[in-house]
Formats: structure tokens, C-alpha cells, sequence
């Protein structure tokens, strides 16, 4: 007996839903199996990482603060990606924006005044945007794959902000360590949540969802978006510009990155760094694509992640499981996530003998 | 080590929800519960290792019945980092090691949150009511490397391979110079920064380079035998192990190493938390209170330069043998120490010059 | 400089530059045949570790290659059978493919940690490579050789043969190679392979030509570079080659010039680190003009082939 694969007629919205969540499920059933294998407490592993950061209320702040990051640049690539332009370089848009965010911060570092957070908050959104309209300029202008440059940028982004921080920034009170002064009362991030650490970023975060939502289902900008990602030559024939989008796409998706790293720059980090660049861009990239390229869906995802970092952490501490341990959790679930994906779009079938290329 | 009662830890999560910030008392500890935060692996070779090994000869010193530990590896400089010493502190760990410099901001933010949980800041500038500083003095195991090497050197021409120039790394290359050039005024000192915290075979082919030119003992300042490895492949007069013994790497050039022996601080620091008598402040010891050690000596290093490596390492703990004794040059000729003066404790992090002999 | 001094630099970038030429060619066969797998970081990784454990168990390098290799096109089918069977996103499963290999290599390297390993030495007899001259061609390990081969090998296989071009057909036009008949998820599936086995190789680099260690995250972004090598180099073999040893150069010339002394710092250490990245960028935008605004990448690549839809 064989099986092969049908195409539905329509993606499933069930399954696009349900297998997220059955991914899940089997890599913590995997996870459990393949750790005790290995002369790990299997199951308490599972339990650390996928339990522990919802049941310990301790850990809620935690997620806000992971998740914050990867959902503001995961709104913005899943615009991207929707309308077929692959931004891969978020990390370095995010990277830029905080520059140039703390360019401001340093330029106003003596001045008092509500004006000054969210004039940082604009500079980092401006930066990001602006590092990736490199990338715009040359596909629009060249046909440079976005792919590749946006990638390349990143690591120049990397050079541009050890320069700063080793160089020109370096604060003077901070005994010759690369790191920029920290930023003041006016230059940081308000809390919200007395007595926690959630900050004014996480409100953000989910407002900027709830925006690009809005604006790609309800607005004439989402269904051009939506439409030239679909089929550019049919777009073209409806009269929307392929490069506009491109441009667009790279705009909102850099700007947002931007916003990203400059909310974690005058949060979480309160300076500059050398260690500034986490991964968030790299990490966002797959919570765009296990949130389905929606904004919702990434809200969702992006706490799904940070759950599986906090957790990482927990583990560790508690289990003494290896940090090495948590990074191939985190890849199996990944792996399950992205093959869920045939099942949106695909279902099996019972096949008669002939068809015998079953997976082409 | 632990194992939490998940119950526990879940009413208690549950209670804390209304007060997120208060730490988990809860518990009856008998135990004092210690934590440690490295950045790395214990298996580095290096730093991290030498942190671990310390805190084992701690829990054999003190006794597994007073004090347990819980070490969480590959913690990166930033906001991650917060919420590991939090995650720490609220399982009751009532002293808190964090491992290294980019930890501090976060130290000192969650030290705010636990004023009952003692931290200390490894190599760190600023204390607080529960922050200590502790640090070692490596530059006077350098000038004991310094010695060996200037009398060793056939070619007078020395090497130090550095990760970034900072002050520590500098005074580092300073004290080995100095020392050098006392035994052998015609030494001079090659210096190269590899630009990262970590990348082995940039290592080693910096170290490549610096044979090619000449250079016929090796010294660096990263974690890791990568340099060492090379010195012993080429068969120069040899190299120095950083952090820990290295001589399983390269057992012909491994001339000896300077050992970060944390044992004896972890031991005293721990008892005075048991004892109640812990209190805010600074420690910077170095050979004499054994802090740092002098690894076995090659046995091809003839016994007057042993002679002479250990009265430079006698003197120093002695008191009488100051590494940055005036006179001192820097290397454009400028006199920087008037004879007679030192470059004392508080003066070292403020040095942004090379020692005479120092080509950087 | 003279040539007591040239002759070195040959030899150290030499080095430098074998693991990335050699996962280039594998990621170059890869991308022709319109796969892009983001996952050489992770690959490599895989294939150092490997390395280090059959050397120190068996002793033997051949045998320690041909696992590396193994292991890292098994890995490789993972995100084979991710993309191309199940169509999921080359970007993000490349991505979570070196997830997987940073946290496998750094969980099965844990016992042989702080170990030395045997470098994997040249061929040839060391008279051959006494004179310094001669150091330059018989001095090398031979992964250094295997290395120069595989350009070759890679070069007449795309240019001078059916399967080549089959493959190359694959990645232009997926939609027409099918419809002639080929199978291209086939074809992909041995260009995903390919490219692991060699990017295994290259991770074999670290250990027995560069540093003969294990650690965590030995690598340190090589597979990075790589990926920037091939688009720099066009998708051309030879170009990849030369690209490689441009970089190589790059990279061991910064480390001589600064244990030269004498205020190598003109140019800012960073701006030397990022000037690769901005070559490659220049180099794009450069074929782009001459061909009138015609991208020289595979037309497929990073597509998913959806015959039906």
C-alpha cells in the first residue's frame, strides 16, 4: 500500500492552524525519548523547557521581554516574504537601527525632556529602513538578489558597530571596556508593570501585530503586497509596480527591525555593546515562517520561542541539562514545525499501485 | 547539585504572581546554594575551566553537606543574562558568581531586585551593597612569563596574541615586556589583537604569521591551546599555557602556564556567606595569595631561568618586586614611571600606552 | 617583502582558504541545482566533530573524512527532505539546520574536548618540501589537493557533462526540466547531498590542517563566508577558486600585517574584516551592469518546485 501526496484545492486553514500545535507535541514526545536515550532526564527536560516558563508566573516577564524582539522583526519580514522579497537581513537592520538610535541617544545625552525616547525610537526605525534600502536600490535598480545583500550587510553591520563601540563611542567612564555610556532616565524604555521588568517595548510589539494586520487585510497597500507575491506578472497587469513593492516590503520589514533593535538597545541592554547582536534577526526569520507569515501567527510563535530559550535556561539550571541539549530541542522543533507545513497545502492519499513517484 | 520539588516551585510561582519580584524563600534551605554563570564551557581550557575548578576545590574544601552548587554554562553578555542570575536567585541561591565583565549592568539590576542574594562580579569596576568585585592579578603571573621568555628567546623577538585591546589585555602585554626586557634589553614584544572573543584558527594563524616573522616564544591572552599548538608544530623555543595547564597540546612547547586558581577565594567568600560575615567590596589578589599560580616548568628550560622565574614570582608575593616598578618607557621613548614609583592598583585600568619594546 | 616571507603567506592562506573553497563547491553544486541551503555553518560543525572522534578513536584520517563527509550529507538530507519532499522553506530550514548542528556537534564533542588531535600531514616526502620553494607546491595536507581536484571536478562535471547539465537545467527552469522528463527533486536531492559531504570536508579543515582541537563553535562563521563566496564567485568553479584564495589572502594577510608592526591600523581592523562582504556586494552589482541587468544566480534558486501548482 502507498500513499501519495494530493494537492487541496485550497490551503487548509485547519491545518494551518493544528499543525503548529502537533509539531509540538511530537518534539516534546521525541525530545523525551531521544534525551532519556542519551542518559538525560528525558522527560524532565520536556517539562523544563515547554512547561516551566507558562506554569512558574515568575517566567511571564522573561517572555515578554525574549519574545518582544522577535515578533516586531517577524511582523515585518512576514510582509516581506508575503510580497516575495527575502530579507534575510534583518539581524542587520536591527543592528543599524540601534546605532542609530543611540546616535541620538548620545547626541542628547545632557538634555532632558519626554521628546527624547521617541525621537530614538524614530532614528532607529529611520536606520533600519535606510540599511535596508541598500538592498532595495540594488534589486530595483540592478536585479541584485535581496537574498544575498541583505545577508552580506549584515556582517558589515556587525564591523560597523564594534567600530563604534571600540572607537568613537566608547564611553570614558567605562575604564577603557568597549561599551557606550548608558543611556539615561529619558533615553530608556518606560516600565509598564510596576515591580516587573516588562517594558513599553512589549505593548509595541503587540501593537505594530495588530497594525500590519490590520493594514494587510483591510488596505489597498496589503493587497498589492499580497498580490505581487502571489504572481507578479498578474500584478503587474492589475497595475501595481513590482519595484514599489519591493521597495515597500524592504522599508517596512528594515524599519521594523530597526524599531527592534533600538527597543533593545535602550531596554534590555541599556548601551551599546559589543555583544549587542543576538541572532534576533536570524531568529525571527523562522518565527515568521512558523507564524505563517501572519501577524498574529507570530505573535504566537515568537512566544513559542522565547519559551524554548527560557526553558533552555531552566533546564540548565534545574536538570542540569546541557546548553548544547536545548539547541537541538529548539532544531527539532523547527525541523517538525517546517514539515507540518506540507499538510496546509497538501493531504495524503491512499494511491493505486501505478503512481509510483510518491513524493514528486 | 539540585533538583527542585516541581510542587514547590509551583506554589510558589503560584504566591508570586501577585509579587513577582520577591525571591522564592520559601524554601527551608539548609544548604547554602551557590550559583555560578560562565560564559563559556568548563571544557575551554581556559577561563571557564579555571571558574569550575575553583568551584570544585570550594565544594571539597567546604564540604558537600554545607554548600551546593548549580553552574550555567554559555550565558551571553546581555539581557540574557539578567534573567539567568534572576532565575538563580529565585531558586534560593543566596550567592551568585558572575563569571565575566559584560555581565555587570545585569548584575547589578537583579542585585537591586535580591538585596538578600550576594553577587560578585568577576573582573567587574562598581559594587553595591550585595555586589563584590573580585579579579585576579595576571599580570604578575606575565612578568614571570616575561622573564622565562626574554632569557629564552634566541631570536629576540617575542609574541603576544590578544582578543581585543583592553586594558587588561594591554597591562598583560606590558608586565611581559617589562619583564622580558629586564633580562634581555634586546627584546621586542610583537602584539596581535585578533579582533574576536573567540576564534581559534584566527589564533592560530596569527600565531603562523608571527613565527614566520621571527618570533620564537609565544604568548596570548585567549582562551585556548590554538597558539600553542602552532608553536609546537614549528618547534620553537615554545609558548604558554593561559588559564590552565596546556601541556597535553604541546608537550615540548609548553614552557609552563599561568593557572587562574580561584579555588582559594571561592573557599574564603563562600564561608564568610555561611558565617554571616560577607561584606561589600573588592578583592584583586595575584601570586601571593595564590589567586594566580606558576604551571610546571618544561623541563628543557635550563635552571637559571627557573632560578630567575621563580625570584621574580617569590619577589612579587613577597611584596618586594613591583611589575610596573619605574623606570618605565612607553614605546615612543616617553618616560611614563619616574624610578622609584609604581603604577599602582588604581592607576593600572586608566593605561592606554605600550611599554617600551612593544610593537603594536 | 621578500620571499622568505611570501613563501609563508602562501602556504598559511593556503589553509585559510581550503575549508571555504571546499564548502563553496559543495553549496555552488547545491545552489545550480536551485537549492540554497543556509545551513553550511551548521554542516561544517558537524563534519569537524566527526572528524576529531574517528581520528581519535581509529587513528586514521582517510577513514575520519569519509565519516565526516557521511555525516554532514546525512544531515544535509534532513534539509533535503524537509525542502524538497515536504517543500518547507529553504531559508528558514537552512537556518534551523545550523541550529541543529551547533547543538549536535557541541553535545557529541563533549568527551573530546581538550584533546589533541594528529594534523593531517603532507603526502609527500618531507625532502620534497624541505627547500622552501618547494614547500609551496608539496607542502600541504591533502584535503589541500582533494580540494584543487574537486574544482576541477566540479568544473567539467557542470560544463562538460549530460548530468551537469541536467543539473544545471534543473536550477534555470525547473518547471521545462520536468516536463522533459528529469527528475528534480532527484537532482536536488544529490546536489543537497553533494554539497554536505563537502561542507563535512571542510569542517574536517579545522582539526587537521588549522587547529587540531575540538571546541564549541569551532568553525566561527567560516560557513558563512562560504555562502558569501559563492554568490561573489558567480557560480563559476574557478572563479570560486580564485574568490577563495582572494579571501584567504584577505584574511592572512590582516594577521602579518599586524605581527609586522608598524601601524597596520591605517585602516580600521573592522573595516579590513568587513571588506570581503563588500566585495561580494560590488562584484553582484558589477555582473548585474554587464549583463544589462541580468542577475547571474540560478534562476530557481531558493524556489520550491511545485510541478502541479
Amino acid at each position: 500500500m502507498q500513499f501519495q501526496l494530493e494537492k487541496r484545492p485550497a490551503p487548509s486553514r485547519t491545518m494551518r492552524i493544528v499543525t503548529p500545535f502537533a509539531a509540538v507535541a511530537l518534539t516534546m514526545v521525541l525530545g523525551a525519548i531521544v534525551f532519556t536515550l542519551l542518559g538525560y532526564d528525558g522527560l524532565a527536560a520536556v517539562r523544563e523547557i515547554f512547561f516551566t516558563p507558562l506554569t512558574n508566573s515568575y517566567k511571564w516577564q522573561d517572555l515578554a521581554v525574549k519574545a518582544t524582539p522577535l515578533v516586531i522583526i517577524a511582523v515585518g519580514l512576514s510582509v516581506s516574504y508575503r510580497a516575495n522579497v527575502w530579507n534575510i537581513g534583518a539581524e542587520g537592520q536591527y543592528i543599524v537601527g540601534a546605532i542609530a538610535g543611540t546616535g541620538v541617544g548620545l547626541l542628547t545625552h545632557t538634555m532632558t525632556g519626554p521628546w527624547i525616547f521617541p525621537l530614538m525610537l524614530l532614528a532607529g526605525i529611520a536606520g533600519g529602513a535606510a540599511y535596508a534600502a541598500i538592498p532595495a536600490f540594488l534589486r530595483t535598480q540592478f536585479k541584485v538578489n535581496e537574498i544575498l545583500t541583505t545577508l552580506m550587510l549584515t556582517y558589515v553591520s556587525v564591523q560597523l558597530l564594534n567600530y563604534l563601540v571600540f572607537g568613537p563611542w566608547k564611553s570614558p567612564t567605562s575604564m577603557g571596556q568597549p561599551q557606550t555610556v548608558l543611556f539615561s532616565a529619558d533615553q530608556s524604555q518606560p516600565y509598564i508593570i510596576p515591580g516587573t521588568i516588562v517594558q513599553v517595548g512589549t505593548p509595541i510589539a503587540i501593537v505594530v501585530a495588530l497594525l500590519v494586520w490590520f493594514v494587510m487585510s483591510r488596505s489597498v497597500f496589503g493587497f498589492q503586497v499580497r498580490a505581487v507575491g502571489a504572481s507578479p506578472a498578474a500584478a503587474r497587469y492589475g497595475g501595481f509596480s513590482a519595484n514599489r513593492t519591493v521597495w515597500l516590503a524592504l522599508l517596512v520589514s528594515g524599519g521594523l527591525a530597526g524599531l527592534a533593535g533600538i527597543l533593545e538597545a535602550t531596554g534590555p541592554f541599556g548601551r551599546l555593546v559589543p555583544q549587542f547582536p543576538t541572532n534576533y534577526g536570524f531568529t525571527a526569520i523562522i518565527v515568521a515562517f512558523l507564524g505563517r507569515l501572519h501577524p498574529l501567527g507570530v505573535l504566537i510563535a515568537g512566544t513559542a520561542l522565547a519559551i524554548t530559550f527560557v526553558g533552555g535556561e531552566v533546564a540548565q539550571t534545574t536538570i542540569q541539562l546541557p546548553f548544547a541539549a536545548v539547541g537541538i530541542f529548539q532544531a527539532m522543533m523547527l525541523f517538525l514545525l517546517l514539515a507540518g507545513d506540507i499538510f496546509v497545502r497538501y493531504r495524503f492519499k491512499r494511491s493505486v499501485p501505478e503512481a509510483t513517484r510518491a513524493a514528486a | 547539585m539540585t533538583v527542585l520539588n516541581r510542587r514547590t516551585l509551583i506554589k510558589i510561582g503560584g504566591a508570586a504572581a501577585a509579587l513577582p519580584l520577591v525571591g522564592g524563600r520559601a524554601f527551608a534551605q539548609e544548604k547554602l546554594k551557590v550559583g555560578f554563570v560562565l560564559i563559556g564551557t568548563p571544557d575551554d581550557n581556559g577561563w571557564n575551566f579555571g571558574h569550575d575548578t575553583g568551584r570544585k576545590y570550594m565544594l571539597d574544601q567546604i564540604g558537600a553537606d554545607k554548600v551546593e552548587t548549580t553552574v550555567v554554562t554559555n550565558v551571553a553578555e546581555g539581557p540574557d543574562s539578567e534573567r539567568v542570575f534572576r532565575e538563580l536567585a529565585q531558586q534560593g541561591h543566596k550567592l551568585i558568581y558572575a563569571t565575566s565583565f559584560g555581565y555587570g549592568d545585569y548584575v547589578h539590576k537583579v542585585a537591586k531586585q535580591f538585596p538578600d542574594v550576594k553577587f560578585e562580579w568577576a573582573t567587574g569596576n562598581s559594587t553595591a551593597p550585595n555586589v563584590s568585585l573580585y579579579n585576579a592579578k595576571f599580570h604578575e603571573g606575565r612578568a614571570v612569563l616575561g622573564t622565562i621568555a626574554g632569557m629564552m628567546t634566541k631570536t629576540n623577538t617575542l609574541a603576544y596574541i590578544g582578543s581585543f585591546p583592553i586594558p587588561e589585555v594591554r597591562m598583560g602585554i606590558n608586565a611581559f615586556a617589562i619583564a622580558a626586557r629586564k633580562v634581555n634589553p634586546e627584546v621586542k614584544v610583537k602584539v596581535v589583537y585578533v579582533d574576536s572573543w573567540f576564534d581559534p584558527a584566527k589564533e592560530a594563524d596569527a600565531a603562523r604569521a608571527l613565527i614566520d616573522q621571527g618570533v620564537d616564544v609565544i604568548t596570548q591572552h585567549t582562551d585556548g591551546p590554538a597558539a600553542l599548538q602552532v608553536a609546537e608544530e614549528r618547534g620553537i623555543v615554545g609558548g604558554f599555557g593561559q588559564g590552565a595547564d596546556m601541556s597535553a597540546f604541546a608537550p615540548k612547547a609548553h614552557l609552563t602556564a599561568i593557572i587562574d586558581n580561584w579555588g582559594p577565594h571561592y573557599v574564603k567568600s563562600v564561608q564568610s556567606v555561611l558565617d554571616g560575615t560577607w561584606v561589600e567590596g573588592s578583592v584583586w589578589d595575584g601570586i601571593a595569595s595564590g589567586e594566580v599560580e606558576i604551571g610546571k616548568y618544561n623541563e628543557k628550560i635550563p635552571a637559571d631561568v627557573v632560578a630567575a622565574a621563580e625570584k621574580v614570582k617569590n619577589d612579587i608575593a613577597a611584596g618586594t618586586l613591583h611589575p610596573f616598578a619605574g623606570p618605565i618607557k612607553d614605546n615612543a621613548g616617553a618616560e611614563r614611571v619616574a624610578a622609584g614609583d609604581v603604577i599602582d592598583d588604581g592607576e593600572f585600568w586608566a593605561v592606554d600606552w605600550y611599554a617600551e619594546g612593544v610593537e603594536a | 617583502m621578500t620571499l622568505d616571507l611570501i613563501i609563508p603567506i602562501i602556504i598559511t592562506l593556503v589553509g585559510a582558504s581550503t575549508p571555504i573553497l571546499l564548502a563553496g563547491l559543495g553549496e555552488l553544486v547545491a545552489e545550480k541545482s536551485g537549492v540554497l541551503n543556509l545551513g553550511v555553518e551548521g554542516m561544517m560543525l558537524i563534519g569537524a566533530v566527526i572528524t576529531v572522534a574517528v581520528v581519535l578513536l581509529t587513528g586514521n584520517h582517510w577513514l575520519a573524512i569519509v565519516c565526516a563527509a557521511g555525516a554532514s550529507a546525512a544531515a544535509a538530507l534532513i534539509f533535503g527532505f524537509l525542502t524538497l519532499s515536504l517543500s518547507a522553506n529553504q531559508v528558514a530550514t537552512g537556518l534551523a539546520l545550523t541550529i541543529f548542528g551547533t547543538g549536535f556537534s557541541a553535545l557529541f564533542g563533549q568527551p573530546y574536548t581538550g584533546k589533541a588531535v594528529p594534523l593531517f600531514r603532507s603526502p609527500f616526502p618531507p625532502e620534497l618540501a624541505a627547500d622552501p620553494v618547494w614547500r609551496v607546491v608539496f607542502g600541504y595536507s591533502p584535503l589541500v589537493y582533494f580540494s584543487l581536484i574537486m574544482v576541477v571536478a566540479v568544473w567539467w562535471f557542470l560544463q562538460r557533462t549530460r548530468a551537469g547539465l541536467i543539473l544545471r537545467a534543473v536550477g534555470e527552469n525547473d518547471l521545462s526540466a520536468h516536463s522533459i522528463g528529469y527528475s528534480v527533486i532527484g537532482v536536488r536531492y544529490l546536489a543537497v547531498a553533494f554539497g554536505g559531504a563537502m561542507a563535512g570536508i571542510a569542517g574536517s579543515c579545522f582539526p587537521l590542517i588549522l587547529t587540531p582541537q575540538w571546541v564549541e563553535r569551532l568553525t566561527t562563521g567560516r560557513g558563512w563566508i562560504a555562502l558569501a563566496l559563492v554568490v561573489f564567485a558567480a557560480w563559476r568553479p574557478f572563479r570560486l577558486l580564485a574568490g577563495a584564495y582572494l579571501f584567504g589572502l584577505v584574511m592572512t594577510l590582516e594577521v602579518y600585517a599586524k605581527a609586522a608592526g608598524g601601524g597596520f591600523r591605517v585602516l580600521p581592523s573592522e573595516l579590513w574584516a568587513a571588506l570581503p562582504y563588500l566585495a561580494t556586494i560590488l562584484v553582484l552589482v558589477l555582473i548585474s551592469m554587464r549583463r544589462g541587468g541580468s542577475s547571474s544566480a540560478p534562476a530557481c534558486l531558493g524556489k520550491p518546485f511545485l510541478p502541479t501548482g
